[in-house]
């Protein structure tokens, strides 16, 4: 599913919430935890570690040990002993990608994935969660592009923007 | 959570800050004791075990803030809290690498610098066992501290005026169980307190940093 | 009608503003009374001449240091399970009382030590003590100043009121260990050894209401500026 809508109507917040990082004020959500992997705007990614480190490192935080696939996978071979600091934006997002396909979770929450990407790694983007869904994932993902994903779904937001006169917070009902 | 424990221990070393600035600090404070209070050894030998318990302290509280503050920057902090992994494994595991590489060191330094203050005999034995007991209370309640103040930009001296009553406790019987070492009285209570302490800690307080990291997730 | 209700803000401020001017009042004549009878009106310790009568802003001060404290982590506990934000802003506003308050007592316990023992400040445990709860005051209203978002900073300082009430007191005990003390047995004690003479019991105790009343309307009135604040603030989010 493809979150639009302009910038601060909320797709960065929804996602967070889906991934049960910020808390709803209201409303009630049902989603089991294990099942996700979420990814932010910032990258995850350690400078210090080379890119076989980071990637061993979520390998056993989420007990998978398929890093060795996920690196052929997405190419990163050639860079699976360079330091982080070094790689470039596509290669970052390509590290996150490995990221979360080795926690091997079914949902994939991504904010905003594509930014500075060029069209080859936003390519690559789509590819990748088409591949995800076809074997059976969901991927929820917020972004400004046109990304060629068959069974995309769309939502737009900017329907969800309260009028300008609802009350929702506590201090503003009443007089005094 | 073995895995946090080992990469943060990795970056402590790769990361050229962390791991020696205690030391160096530890070394400093230590060396301004005498240009300070004079260079009597006698009198440095009454302030000794005071002076390396709190010399060793206050190093700790330097690295605090780098417990959580650069996962909290990159966004691991983020995926790390939808990972398998409980919020307070995490604070353990991180609270844990802060005192190998900080509290560890600096009891070892410790014994040294206690010559230079002319700390008597009988007391080394008893400042290295407090201060081994002890600094691993210290790395867990910093990082509470740690764990309140990551969102704040430039945090540290208030994460310091957070922590620092704190750990009154902590310094309390690390301090007098030295103390009575040196006056020829037991030092065994203090300690036994001392390890309670610890042990109450090391327990609870990661519980308590995964809430303060919750609210601060938002 | 539960006293939940009052979690309400309007609920609250429609209530506090009826209490506070009949709470003034009171306030005004239980310290008038309580302090021109204690320092006027009883005769001078044989013992510690006048300036033991600073003892009847000593103790109320003491004592409301330390419930006020005790009131924050209630309302910080209330808060963190019942979400009611008039708790959070309660606790927010108590503070700063409680600091002074501390403060004072800190400070009368310096002008009462000085002819009593020679000297204005030592390392006594009860002094002690009041020193630390001071700086953890400071810490707590510092990091409500810290943070932006006003239900972080209420959650993050009501888990540290939590767990600064527990560091502090261990203090205590630490503290205790560490020193012996100068002070006499507590003042309102049964001990008949050493309480505090039957001519001064009864002016402390309307000294200690009148702090007490006098702390009351405080928080009452600095969380109804908390309130409205919270509201300004609502209302300057909803109109952008």
């Amino acid at each position: 599913m493809i979150l639009r809508g302009p910038n601060g109507v909320g797709k960065s917040t929804l996602l967070r919430v889906l991934a049960g990082l910020s808390q709803q004020s209201s409303g009630t959500l049902e989603l089991d935890h294990e099942e996700i992997a979420y990814s932010g705007h910032l990258d995850a990614v350690k400078f210090q570690l080379t890119v076989a480190e980071n990637l061993s490192f979520w390998a056993g935080v989420y007990g998978t040990d398929t890093t060795a696939q996920v690196i052929a996978h997405f190419g990163l071979n050639d860079l699976a002993d360079r330091y982080a600091a070094n790689l470039s934006a596509g290669q970052k997002r390509r590290l996150g990608l490995a990221r979360m396909t080795l926690s091997d979770r079914k949902i994939w929450l991504m904010d905003e994935p594509t930014t500075s990407l060029d069209a080859e790694h936003t390519g690559l983007i789509a590819q990748s969660i088409s591949d995800h869904c076809a074997a059976g994932g969901i991927a929820v993902l917020s972004t400004h592009l046109d990304l060629d994903i068959p069974s995309a779904k769309t939502l737009d937001l900017v329907q969800f923007i309260p009028a300008k006169d609802t009350n929702t917070s506590v201090f503003l009902q009443g007089s005094f | 959570m073995l895995a946090l424990f080992t990469r943060d221990l990795k970056l402590a070393f790769r990361s050229g800050g962390g791991f020696g600035l205690a030391l160096a600090f530890f070394l400093i404070v230590v060396m301004f004791v005498p240009f300070g209070v004079g260079s009597d050894l006698t009198l440095l030998a009454r302030i000794a075990p005071g002076i390396l318990w709190i010399g060793a302290l206050l190093a700790c509280l330097l690295s605090l803030d780098r417990i959580f503050q650069l996962d909290h920057e990159d966004g691991t902090l983020d995926v790390l809290a939808t990972s398998p992994l409980p919020l307070s494994g995490i604070t353990a595991a991180k609270a844990t690498a802060h005192w190998v590489t900080t509290g560890l060191p600096l009891t070892l330094a410790a014994i040294p610098l206690g010559y230079l203050l002319n700390l008597p005999e009988p007391a080394y034995i008893w400042l290295f066992a407090s201060l081994a007991i002890g600094t691993p209370a210290l790395s867990f309640i910093g990082a509470f501290g740690a764990a309140v103040t990551v969102g704040i930009k430039r945090g540290g001296l208030l994460l310091s005026l957070l922590v620092l009553p704190l750990y009154i406790p902590t310094l309390i019987f690390g301090a007098v169980s030295v103390i009575k070492s040196v006056d020829g009285l037991n030092p065994l209570p203090s300690l036994i307190l001392l390890a309670g302490l610890t042990l109450f800690s090391v327990v609870l307080m990661p519980f308590a940093s995964a809430l303060a990291l919750k609210a601060n997730l938002n | 009608m539960s006293f939940w209700e009052y979690a309400n803000p309007v609920k609250f401020m429609g209530l506090s503003g009826r209490l506070i001017p009949v709470l003034s009042v009171l306030t005004a004549l239980s310290l008038a009374v309580g302090i021109l009878w204690g320092f006027f009106g009883t005769p001078d310790d044989y013992k510690q001449g006048s300036t033991v009568k600073i003892i009847f802003l000593h103790v109320p001060s003491a004592m409301i240091a330390i419930n006020a404290w005790i009131m924050m982590m209630v309302t910080s506990l209330v808060w963190l399970i019942r979400r009611h934000h008039v708790s959070a802003l309660a606790a927010k506003a108590a503070a700063p009382i409680g600091l002074t308050m501390t403060l004072i007592a800190l400070g009368t316990g310096a002008i009462w030590g000085k002819p009593m023992w020679g000297t204005y400040w030592a390392w006594d445990p009860r002094l002690t003590s009041f020193m630390i709860l001071a700086v953890f005051y400071l810490g707590y209203i510092a990091l409500w100043n810290a943070i932006e978002d006003t239900d972080v900073a209420a959650d993050l300082t009501s888990i540290l009121c939590m767990v600064g009430s527990v560091f502090a007191l261990l203090s205590r005990y630490a503290v205790n260990f560490w020193n012996q003390g100068l002070h006499q047995g507590a003042s309102l004690s049964l001990d008949k050894e050493e309480h505090v003479d039957n001519a001064f019991y009864f002016p402390l105790l309307v000294c200690i209401a009148g702090f007490v009343l006098l702390f009351v309307i405080l928080v009452l009135i600095r969380t109804r500026t908390e309130i409205r604040l919270r509201r300004a603030a609502s209302l300057q989010a909803r109109n952008t």
